[in-house]
């Protein structure tokens, strides 16, 4: 499922980082820099100017071939603070229905004199093509290809477990819900297991896992109150409506009755457990409100903290120029 | 040459601040040499000031070739900088772009009543017009040498040179 993609093609030959693509084989030095980063760049946003002069003069291109909210303005914000001119393309609705390559819509883009490009597709490996194909000075972040990956979204929670954990090193970590179709959790899973965490545990319906699931070094479960017992961090992910239709699943209330978290199922994982959710939510499908807005939630804040991790992304590769 | 001791130029920079480091200045050290050296003079004269740290990475002009240096710190001022007199610490002063960048950060901040610059050593070697208010030391270094601050784990400062 993961694209076949060229070892280096993330990393300049000193080893820095010139492309985010993918969190597979990134090494633990790169994700704890970008993560110690965007602590540098929490203090910038609680400042008056918000703003830092790094990106000035740049174009960021915000390229989404697929819908999105959260990930595209913050990733706007994230520009904008580093002073850079961002320009927003919602490309299914331009090029692409009117017959264009994803190619030649980049290339066209470049001839705009961009030096960034931020990517979202629905095709797993959209980002990584790109990135084989630009000018050597431009720079590409994957937000989100396909069932792929999406390596923002993995580093910002990871930024938000080490803010509220400390370290990864004692942590016992659950992954709830549509594990097969999420990109989300295949990040998320590569950087648990880079950064040390470890017991990463699984929870699903056997339909909404992956064949190749025990390759990934996960603990499988396919109970809720059992998958939650003594855990430190609750990561919830969105069950896409349209899983409902493909016969995988009976019903959103079924689904809500045997993986939705509720206080009740909450009360197995360690009382001073976290819950994350990387939205958008269903509320009374895989998580209930009162555990959305309860205590434990840190929701909101995993928002706050994806603009310092996007700062810090977009910073690292930008400076990586060899 | 050999080095002084760096303990007696904070002795000699302490006597020079002794009038002026009012309770109501902000000390504000650059990373990290510049707050080992305000922690020096705080504990040689004492007093209970407004402390600040920053990190000028992000203000750097070198971005563009160097990329991010690495471990950058979290910039810290915990006050209002707005009408405030700061007194601003670094280790070496060398070619003045350390201190360009740290007064950009510094009015991302807020608009200071005045900025006074206290450097331990200064080597000579500027490309743009700063000076410093209080220095420890001054120095003509060939541009192929470079000069720093260590601090030991115990906490001794030492002086080291040598080429680049």
């Amino acid at each position: 499922m993961t694209p076949k993609m060229t070892p280096n093609l993330q990393l300049t030959p000193d080893g820095r980082l010139r492309h985010l693509l993918t969190l597979d084989g990134l090494p633990k030095r790169i994700l704890t820099e970008i993560l110690d980063t965007a602590q540098s760049f929490v203090s910038v946003g609680e400042r008056d100017v918000k703003k830092v002069p790094l990106l000035r003069g740049k174009a960021v291109f915000n390229v989404f071939f697929e819908n999105s909210t959260r990930t595209r303005t913050t990733f706007e914000i994230a520009a904008k603070r580093l002073s850079a001119d961002v320009v927003n393309l919602n490309v299914s609705a331009s090029s692409q229905s009117k017959g264009e390559t994803l190619l030649d819509t980049v290339s066209n883009l470049s001839a705009m004199l961009a030096d960034m490009f931020v990517v979202r597709h629905s095709a797993a490996g959209a980002a990584h093509l790109i990135a084989r194909h630009v000018a050597p000075h431009i720079h590409v972040i994957n937000a989100g290809d396909g069932r792929s990956a999406h390596p923002t979204q993995g580093l910002l929670d990871m930024f938000t477990i080490r803010h509220y954990k400390g370290d990864f090193h004692n942590l016992r970590v659950a992954i709830v819900g549509d594990i097969l179709h999420s990109r989300v959790a295949r990040s998320q899973i590569h950087a648990l297991t880079t950064l040390g965490c470890p017991e990463v545990r699984v929870i699903a319906p056997r339909t909404l896992l992956p064949r190749d699931v025990s390759g990934m070094g996960v603990h499988v479960f396919h109970r809720l109150e059992e998958g939650l017992k003594d855990v430190d961090v609750v990561m919830m992910l969105r069950l896409q409506n349209e899983r409902m239709q493909g016969a995988r699943l009976p019903s959103a209330g079924e689904y809500y009755k045997h993986w939705g978290l509720t206080p009740a199922s909450l009360k197995h994982a360690r009382p001073d457990a976290i819950v994350m959710h990387p939205g958008p939510m269903n509320r009374g499908v895989e998580i209930d409100s009162a555990v959305a807005d309860g205590g434990q939630s840190v929701i909101l804040p995993q928002v706050t903290y994806g603009i310092a991790v996007r700062m810090a992304v977009m910073s690292l590769v930008a400076g990586a120029n060899s | 040459m050999t080095l002084p001791e760096p303990n007696a130029l904070i002795d000699s920079l302490a006597a020079q601040l002794a009038p002026v480091m009012k309770t109501d200045c902000a000390l504000i050290g650059i990373h990290t040499g510049g707050v080992w050296l305000r922690d020096e003079i705080i504990q040689r004269l004492g007093g209970d000031h407004l402390l600040g740290e920053l990190d000028v990475s992000f203000y750097r002009d070198d971005f563009a070739q160097s990329g991010l240096h690495a471990e950058v710190k979290p910039s810290r001022i915990p006050f209002d900088i707005e009408g405030r007199t700061v007194i601003l610490f670094d280790d070496v002063l060398y070619t003045g772009r350390t201190v360009r960048a740290a007064i950009n950060l510094l009015f991302d901040y807020g608009r200071p009543a005045s900025i006074r610059l206290v450097v331990l050593i200064d080597r000579g070697g500027r490309e743009l017009p700063v000076c410093a208010d209080y220095t420890g030391l001054r120095l003509d270094l060939p541009t192929n040498e470079h000069i720093d601050l260590l601090r030991s784990e115990a906490g001794a400062l030492s002086l080291v040179r040598g080429p680049w």
